[in-house]
């Protein structure tokens, strides 16, 4: 590896951008083909008010030359243009502002998960059998049969309305983070917790764990430094596909407990037909599921050398 | 598939996943007859009520009963998750098979589409599909199958290469038979299993999509009602009335518990190899 490292991220990378066109290209028609437009209110403006408003906004162009423009503007100058819905501020800005507390909440979620799930599924395949093994896997299974709502709903009436530990809602203290972290991480860490454990009961049926036996290594040793490492490939892969559903999860889990993140905006934006804010908000999304698919490809590749990085299949 | 019955018998979690899965889908498709009181008609009088022998949920801020709501519920959750389970897998068998049959061109060509789909934010999409087909069944249809199809494009094409090298379809060959007939007829069989196992985890995923909308506002006009809108109500007067979600919440889990714990008991009796694509 080592050497044709950078020249398969760069070309990844590259092959991410026409991807991405085709999300912003979809979206956009999708959008704006659907009913309703962004200044449709209760309200209903005069003839000329709303003429002006449309050619404020560039929306009295044919729909072809907006598309081009858009694009233009997103491809030259990285500018996403103006929200409707709050008048005066820009998509970039509004971005820039509500990534960081997103990414906070996804990264943290993803270290909940994965620092409690792997454990467990380690426990798991080690008491194989026993009580621990099945509350495990019932855990596993509960993990994904609960939707994120509920969680936060039984987090927020146990915790903070019964117990008054942790704030309802807002992202203000500290202490905020914990609810959302643990809603939104419930799920990954159901699923690595299962694969951890199915890939570590593969595992230590093979013939170098009975050596490692045989040589009189004690339990821990063997269980968290000889099987786990070769049971952690499956786990990574399936990381690909956690990021995302820490994504697509998160927005849920922002409008829940009101995090001021990318999510919150998404809904009100598809609502209010704030076409900028939308297209912003869907190619940062896509733009992360890329890159943490992307990394997830590389660390495999670091942790076992078998594995080839091909770019053949793009 | 006899020796399939006998095992699945064997497999008690399985198994009393089933009967309450069946005894759910006789309550919702009989539901006039499991209910005393209308799930639409409000009284106002009567709103807000915890759980009383009349109303054994209790009602909600309209004054309707929570019970018959849930009943009728039901109907809407799991008739949005089988359809849209049923038809990804249609759509995502037909793309996978000839991709993975037809290979060369075809494949990647339909591949391309499969990745760009893969990248989709499924969740985000599904709102704007929703926005564009309007709430309502429809729209839930299209906007759930249209994000979910491709984790069984995947499997499928995955499963068509793999049986395509084997002695029986190479034979099948030999004899002259028809791709469209080697396909259908042999491989398709071959490969059901996984599919099966596919489906069943299929299901609770997208009963739980359909919630998500519905819990953003995004499902059913009233006075209709899935369990996602049901709790989304919940959600709002949970602090002072909790047995408002706490129903419907817990009906919806225990239906997704079973549904998952059913895939599980499939795929330990189908396919005990196998592992489960957790795809987003």
């Amino acid at each position: 590896m080592g050497k044709g490292l950078f020249p398969y991220i760069l070309k990844r990378l590259l092959g991410a951008i026409p991807t991405l066109l085709i999300l912003a290209t979809f979206v956009f028609f999708l959008m704006r083909f659907a009913p309703g437009g962004p200044f449709d209110g209760d309200r209903v403006f005069p003839k000329d008010v709303q003429a002006a408003i449309d050619a404020r906004y560039g929306l009295d162009l044919p729909l072809w030359q907006q598309y081009l423009k858009w694009l233009s503007s997103v491809t030259l100058h990285f500018d996403f243009g103006e929200s409707f819905q709050y008048v005066g501020r820009t998509v970039n800005e509004m971005i820039g502002s509500s990534l960081p507390p997103s990414l906070l909440l996804g990264g943290l979620a993803l270290v909940f998960a994965v620092a409690l799930g792997v454990p467990l599924g380690v426990l798991a395949a080690w008491r194989q059998g026993t009580w621990m093994d099945s509350s495990a896997i019932f855990l596993a299974i509960a993990g994904v049969s609960l939707p994120s709502y509920l969680i936060a709903s039984t987090l927020v009436l146990v915790f903070s309305l019964k117990l008054g530990w942790f704030p309802p809602a807002l992202w203000e203290e500290r202490s905020s983070v914990v609810l959302p972290v643990i809603t939104l991480g419930l799920r990954p860490l159901a699923i690595t917790a299962r694969l951890v454990r199915a890939s570590v009961i593969e595992t230590l049926s093979s013939d170098y764990i009975r050596t490692a036996y045989a040589k009189g290594q004690t339990v821990t040793k063997i269980l968290f430094h000889h099987a786990l490492r070769n049971s952690l490939i499956p786990v990574i892969t399936v990381l690909g596909p956690l990021a995302a559903s820490l994504v697509t999860g998160s927005f849920l889990v922002e409008m829940v407990f009101q995090v001021p993140g990318l999510g919150k905006h998404f809904v009100g934006a598809v609502l209010n037909r704030d076409y900028p804010m939308v297209m912003g908000v869907t190619l940062v999304y896509g733009a992360i599921l890329i890159v943490s698919n992307l990394l997830v490809d590389v660390a495999c590749a670091m942790l076992d050398p078998r594995i080839r990085l091909e770019t053949a299949e793009g | 598939m006899k020796s399939f019955a006998k095992k699945f018998l064997r497999h008690r979690v399985a198994l009393a996943s089933l009967v309450f899965l069946a005894v759910v889908s006789v309550g919702a498709g009989f539901a006039p007859v499991f209910t005393r009181q209308s799930y639409e008609v409000q009284n106002i009088e009567e709103k807000l009520e915890t759980p009383n022998a009349q109303h054994w949920m209790g009602t909600d801020t309209l004054g309707r009963d929570l019970y018959s709501r849930v009943v009728y519920g039901a109907r809407m959750s799991l008739s949005v998750g089988v359809i849209t389970a049923l038809l990804s897998l249609t759509v995502g068998t037909l793309v996978g098979a000839i991709a993975g049959y037809r290979g060369g061109k075809i494949d990647a060509a339909l591949m391309r589409v499969v990745d760009v789909f893969y990248i989709f934010p499924s969740l985000l999409i599904a709102i704007l599909l929703t926005v564009y087909f309007g709430r309502g069944f429809l729209g839930i249809l299209v906007a759930i199958t249209l994000t979910s199809w491709v984790t069984h494009a995947r499997l499928v094409r995955n499963l068509v290469l793999q049986s395509k090298e084997m002695l029986y379809v190479e034979s099948a060959r030999s004899l002259g038979l028809s791709g469209t007939r080697i396909l259908l007829r042999h491989i398709l069989p071959n490969i059901l299993g996984p599919m099966i196992v596919s489906l069943t985890f299929q299901i609770p995923t997208n009963i739980m999509s359909e919630s998500f909308l519905s819990f953003i506002g995004l499902g059913l006009e009233p006075p209709y009602s899935s369990w996602g809108t049901l709790a989304n109500e919940g959600f709002r007067a949970m602090k002072s009335f909790p047995h408002l979600i706490l129903f419907p919440g817990t009906v919806l889990f225990v239906t997704l518990l079973a549904f998952n714990a059913l895939g599980d008991g499939v795929r330990d009796v189908l396919d005990p190899r196998g592992k489960r694509d957790f795809g987003a």
